[in-house]
């Protein structure tokens, strides 16, 4: 097991050199020179060197980079442009409010998929199981903003019981997670709707009923049990794709995360800030498939195996 | 006498009902999607012709008005007609969608195929490429090369593209595989036919039904992400209407003026709902599920 978790880290070397090379490459693949963009319009060639040196612009582009990455290495991001401030600074004090959204969030959409398939399975075919997987669809394929602000409308505007937007009150989060939670059901849902479908065929479960023990009970305490095996493989995949739902649903709410923040800086041109918030969102994903591997090779043995 | 019927040619209608076009028009999701989705691409071409005001037609003293006889869908914060925006908005929405998943399909297929058929170094760096951009969510490619492009609608098409070659190459390049060892393959090389033939002419059109719909699907989503980053501020620049940068700018009047927000996102819902209803029909009467999912 051991071993497996080393080389599936030794995996992530050259995906991440990948992904930092093309966020490194953000601030030089801008149309127009960086440094116009730094600094204002009929600048002096000498005030021009001088921008030139300070953000180290003057050196040859793989030396700019080794000197990013060894910067990054120490937490030093650089300075924001427009929002003047380290780069850190900020994304310090915006992360544990996208953590704590994204965890509540990946909470709840998998606890909330869990039954909703639960009950599809159980009422197989019926109009119980039709209707909730409808249900689930088209919570899967509304825009996430929309849904969001749909809402807000209802909950906030219309009865006035939760706030609208911000992050001061523990209640102005109930919003934001139910949008982000609502769409991503489906997958949860889906996947164990045909978990446990699947292990309702399997001998142990004939076994259980011919034992006489009753339905419901067999469906919710051993083929439930069973059925979570893919259910706790995704959850690893879906940390991306909450995090994807965290950076619309935060800029929709208002919320500061690191959504709002990266937005913001895409509107400023802050691309000091960008990169931040882009290395961060990526390492993020990264480290979720890492986990979600590593969940699956702990509670399958051949998975292990297949990576030599 | 149904012995007459039986033997003589079948009648255009009955051939219809055999066709493809048949098998998903004639059941109620596809044939209502369809039917939706025509309307739809109809408004979009005729907009000029057909909407109530032009879309950019400001008149402050009617700003932000519930919808009523004049304007059905209510007016915006300049008082614009959010009916006639909305049949606008579908211009961009879907010119933008399909123009970028075209695109992406075709260059995907390239691909994919290339990788597929021909192996070695090249089909590794576009596996390891595909599998890197697989694992990041299509919102956060897409906010990279805005990143990188700046604001636009030209960014948001290039974004859409790149954000779901991944899933055309890497499903391409499955089919081909798996057709690739087929016996009829094999004859036709040995019979001294060029690979340039052979992947024209036998693996493509075998292995293009089920990227053709994963590209019409994609579509949906693809909206849906034209729309999220016209909300952002990202896309579509004002004055040009888009659905998202509507529901953008309703957002600030979400007290005053809700239909703002609501009319245009229930627009990329509905629409989202029914390529995706049309998407199934075409699976089910094209008989391809399992395909789809070797992707």
């Amino acid at each position: 097991m051991l071993s497996y978790i080393l080389r599936r880290l030794l995996l992530l070397i050259p995906v991440f050199l990948t992904v930092s090379i093309i966020i490194f490459g953000i601030i030089h693949l801008v149309p127009g020179d960086p440094i116009d963009n730094l600094n204002r319009i009929g600048s002096s060639p000498e005030q021009r060197a001088i921008i030139a040196a300070r953000y180290g612009l003057d050196k040859p582009i793989y030396q700019q980079y080794f000197i990013w990455l060894s910067q990054l290495a120490q937490g030093d991001l650089g300075n924001a442009i427009v929002m003047r401030r380290p780069v850190a600074d900020l994304l310090a004090q915006n992360i544990p409010f996208s953590l704590r959204l994204g965890g509540a969030a990946l909470l709840f959409s998998t606890l909330l998929g869990i039954a909703a398939g639960t009950l599809a399975a159980i009422h197989k075919d019926t109009r119980i199981d039709r209707s909730v997987m409808a249900g689930i669809l088209l919570g899967s394929t509304l825009p996430s903003f929309w849904l969001g602000l749909l809402l807000i409308l209802l909950f906030s505007v219309e009865l006035g019981w939760l706030p609208v937007s911000g992050a001061r009150s523990w209640q102005a989060i109930i919003l934001p997670v139910l949008t982000i939670g609502l769409g991503g059901t489906a997958l949860v849902a889906r996947v164990t709707r045909i978990a446990m479908l699947e292990t309702m065929q399997k001998d142990f479960v004939m076994l259980l009923h011919a034992k006489g023990l009753p339905a419901r009970r067999i469906q919710l305490r051993h083929v439930l049990r069973h059925a979570m095996m893919p259910v706790v493989t995704i959850l690893g995949l879906r940390i991306g794709w909450i995090l994807g739902g965290a950076v619309t649903v935060e800029f929709v709410f208002a919320r500061p995360g690191l959504g709002t923040l990266l937005i913001k800086a895409l509107n400023q041109h802050d691309y000091p800030v960008m990169q931040g918030c882009l290395l961060m969102l990526a390492m993020a994903v990264m480290l979720g498939t890492l986990i979600g591997d590593i969940v699956q090779a702990a509670m399958d043995p051949r998975v292990r195996h297949a990576l030599t | 006498m149904t012995s007459i019927s039986m033997t003589s040619t079948p009648s255009r209608w009955q051939s219809f009902r055999r066709s493809t076009a048949g098998k998903v028009l004639l059941t109620p999701k596809g044939g209502i999607a369809g039917a939706y989705l025509l309307i739809l691409v109809l408004v979009a071409l005729l907009a000029p012709w057909i909407t109530p005001y032009p879309f950019d037609a400001q008149e402050l003293s009617i700003a932000a008005q519930a919808p009523s006889m004049a304007h059905w869908l209510g007016t915006d914060e300049f008082g614009r007609d959010v009916l006639s925006r909305i049949m606008y908005g579908a211009r961009t929405s879907l010119s933008v969608s399909i123009t970028a998943i075209s695109v992406s399909v075709f260059i995907g297929m390239a691909l994919g195929a290339a990788a597929g058929y021909f192996g070695g170094m090249f089909d590794r760096g576009v596996t390891s490429a595909v599998d890197l951009s697989w694992s990041f969510p299509e919102i956060l490619i897409a906010l990279i090369l805005v990143a990188i492009i700046g604001p636009g609608l030209t960014s948001t098409m290039l974004a859409i593209g790149v954000a779901y070659l991944a899933q055309f190459t890497r499903l391409t390049r499955s089919q081909i595989l798996s057709l690739k060892n087929e016996t009829y393959i094999e004859a036709t090389l040995n019979l001294g036919a060029g690979h340039f033939h052979v992947i024209f002419r036998h693996l493509m059109p075998n292995a293009l039904a089920p990227v053709i719909i994963c590209g019409m699907l994609a579509t949906g989503d693809a909206i849906i992400l034209e729309a999220t980053l016209g909300f952002f501020g990202l896309g579509a620049q004002p004055p040009v209407p888009s659905w998202g940068a509507m529901m953008s700018a309703g957002s600030a009047l979400i007290f005053k003026a809700p239909w703002v927000i609501i009319f245009p996102g229930l627009a990329v819902a509905v629409t989202v709902v029914m390529i995706n209803l049309f998407g199934d029909a075409l699976i089910r009467a094209l008989d391809i599920r399992a395909k789809l999912r070797e992707g």
